[in-house]
């Protein structure tokens, strides 16, 4: 298990330098950069400005720029936000928490939607329920995460008013009060990022049972007389989860997507609100570090289901 | 197995084209019927909407703001009383060709390298799998709007405001979507070209090219059908998604998207600017989508991620 962990390990590495190089080839084919105002302004003679390219290393080879890059993001120097006026490494830090905090809860949300109702689902193929379920699934993946957050805050905020519009991090309670608002107004975030992952969730975990179910092992453990709880439980759904681990990391991408959306609704700080508002104020830096982060997050959550599944299926980490 | 098939009951039947029984098969599924009416509905309505609702999209009537449906604006009008219905068929039309046109790119990008893929046994193959995979971990939506930022204002000064919003776009959507279709494409072809009839076809001396066009592309296409159908409803959520957060067509482009982001800071005293475009996106995503699950059931492939 510890060699298949390394392995694993060994192999993300690669993947993030190359995505580190797609990221960099992106930003040095993009036209224009840094200092392109500098040979249209006036006050700068030519010479200063080719003098300033020359230091900052702009004419240098590509392979040299990005080596000197990735020593630099490697050593955390991640540059500095011209528009927040602080180095991009604290800026992210102070908003990724809320980040995770909005995607952790509402990934577990969709688990506790997903799992109970795609197994149901699959231990009653083609009745009403699963006919029912596999409905709202498709309407729930098919409803962008824009649109139904417009749709909770025009009923659960303007209409009904039950839940604040916007949610904020300096909360004017202490206590209870406190944790009583901090959860109101993290519902509807939650809920939109969570209701949409939980749509295909429940797709997934159904296929897989549906997979398993069918196998003579059930058959068998249905013949030695254990009940229909026992067998689904114990015996198919451990079985059925290994799929669902894999699939359920290839949808991170998608997460995190999601979560840039709803931070953009609910006005969540956190590093997908960042990233749109350093876009509108062109803060190059920013972009690039926000992005590169969200690129970290997915190569990390996929070795960790790469982990899981080795431990779910010992075979896998045997080969 | 040609004598034998007489005693089969099935041979009793009128000998259908196999389009005419995917048709068939399609048919059983009522929820993609009745979707593929309300897409068809849907596009006539935006084609040709303009013939038969001539109000300008850019009319600006400070006298009626942010009214409610009505029988001069059916579904009412924005902040500066422009008419949404007439809005929504012109921006109909941008984010339906989106999804098309990215859609189409995909599928030929991801054809193009699971073709390759499968039917290289050497180095390329692992190669373009590996790029695939790379692909697969890449944070979409972050480099969409990473590349739209970078490239925005070059493409616009080349192709024109619309129009190279609408290239990068499609290019941009296209172009981060074509992984599952290469791994579909690529996992046909290997069981594929082991199979009798291309061996036939290699052993009466078919090119390498020949056996792809002419013999395995034909069978392989069932899956791709499919895929490509499901990526037209993800193009179209991508584009609404850009332009929502502002950072799509311009401003003054009212796709889908667009009329959402405008309309999202008048909820409540003008909910009507937000639910006729959101309900649209929402139509024609959902239609799509159980046009593909009848797809799926009529081609019958196997689902593969």
């Amino acid at each position: 298990m510890g060699q298949y962990v390394l392995r694993r390990l060994l192999i993300a590495v690669p993947s993030l330098l190359g995505i580190s190089l797609v990221l960099f080839v992106v930003l040095a084919l993009a036209p224009g950069d840094p200092f392109s105002e500098l040979a249209t302004n006036p006050n700068v003679p030519p010479e200063v400005a080719l003098a300033l390219r020359a230091k900052f290393g702009l004419d240098d080879p590509i392979y040299l720029r990005y080596l000197h890059w990735l020593l630099a993001m490697a050593q955390g120097d991640w540059g500095f936000s011209f528009v927040s006026r602080m180095d991009v490494d604290t800026l992210i830090l102070q908003r990724l928490p809320t980040t995770l905090y909005v995607i952790g809860s509402a990934q577990l949300l969709a688990l506790l939607i997903a799992i109970p109702v795609g197994v149901y689902a699959a231990t009653r193929p083609y009745s009403i329920f699963d006919q029912i379920a596999n409905t709202f699934a498709f309407i729930g993946f098919s409803l962008p995460t824009f649109f139904t957050g417009i749709l909770f805050i025009l009923i659960f905020s303007v209409t009904l008013d039950w839940l604040p519009l916007v949610y904020t991090t300096d909360i004017n309670a202490t206590g209870v009060q406190w944790l009583i608002e901090e959860l109101r107004q993290a519902i509807m975030p939650v809920v939109v990022l969570g209701l949409f992952q939980a749509a295909s969730m429940t797709r997934f975990v159904r296929s897989a049972m549906l997979d398993v179910i069918r196998l003579d092992y059930v058959t068998t453990a249905r013949a030695k007389g254990l009940g229909q709880t026992r067998v689904i439980v114990k015996h198919v759904m451990r079985n059925a989860m290994i799929p669902v681990v894999t699939l359920v990391a290839l949808q991170m991408p998608a997460v995190f997507g999601g979560a840039i959306v709803t931070e953009q609704i609910f006005r969540i700080p956190g590093i997908g609100s960042l990233l749109i508002s350093s876009i509108l104020a062109n803060d190059t830096p920013v972009v690039m570090a926000v992005t590169f982060v969200f690129a970290c997050l997915v190569v990390f959550f996929n070795l960790a289901a790469d982990v899981l599944y080795g431990w779910l299926d010992p075979r896998i980490s045997l080969r | 197995m040609a004598g034998s098939t007489l005693a089969f009951p099935s041979a009793e039947r009128r000998a259908y084209s196999p389009w005419r029984e995917t048709w068939r098969r399609y048919r059983r599924h009522k929820l993609a019927v009745v979707s593929a009416v309300l897409l068809a509905v849907l596009i006539a309505a935006v084609v040709f909407g303009p013939l038969v609702w001539h109000v300008s999209i850019n009319d600006i009537d400070v006298n009626s703001r942010l009214e409610g449906p009505s029988l001069a604006h059916p579904f009412g009008t924005d902040d500066l009383g422009q008419d949404i219905l007439a809005r929504m068929i012109y921006g109909g039309r941008i984010s339906l060709a989106v999804g098309l046109a990215a859609m189409l790119v995909s599928v030929i990008v991801g054809t193009l390298v699971g073709a390759l893929a499968g039917m290289s046994r050497g180095a390329l193959g692992h190669a373009l799998m590996w790029l695939t995979d790379l692909f697969l971990s890449l944070p979409q939506l972050p480099l969409l709007l990473l590349l739209i930022y970078l490239f925005r204002d070059g493409l616009k000064a080349v192709f024109g405001p619309e129009g190279g919003i609408f290239i990068l776009v499609v290019l941009v959507i296209g172009g981060l979507r074509w992984m599952p279709v290469a791994r579909l494409v690529r996992a046909q072809f290997l069981s594929l070209r082991e199979k009798e009839f291309v061996e036939a076809a290699r052993a009466l001396g078919a090119s390498p090219l020949r056996q792809v066009v002419r013999h395995i592309l034909p069978n392989a296409v069932g899956p791709v059908i499919i895929a490509g159908t499901i990526d037209v409803a993800a193009a179209i959520i991508a584009e609404s998604t850009l332009s929502f957060l502002g950072l799509g067509f311009p401003p003054d482009t009212p796709t889908w998207g667009r009329l959402l982001y405008d309309a999202k800071d008048y909820l409540d005293i003008a909910s009507h600017w937000a639910l006729f475009p959101g309900g649209a996106i929402f139509i024609a995503v959902v239609s799509i989508n159980f046009i593909g699950d009848g797809l799926r059931d009529a081609l019958d492939a196997r689902k593969v991620i």
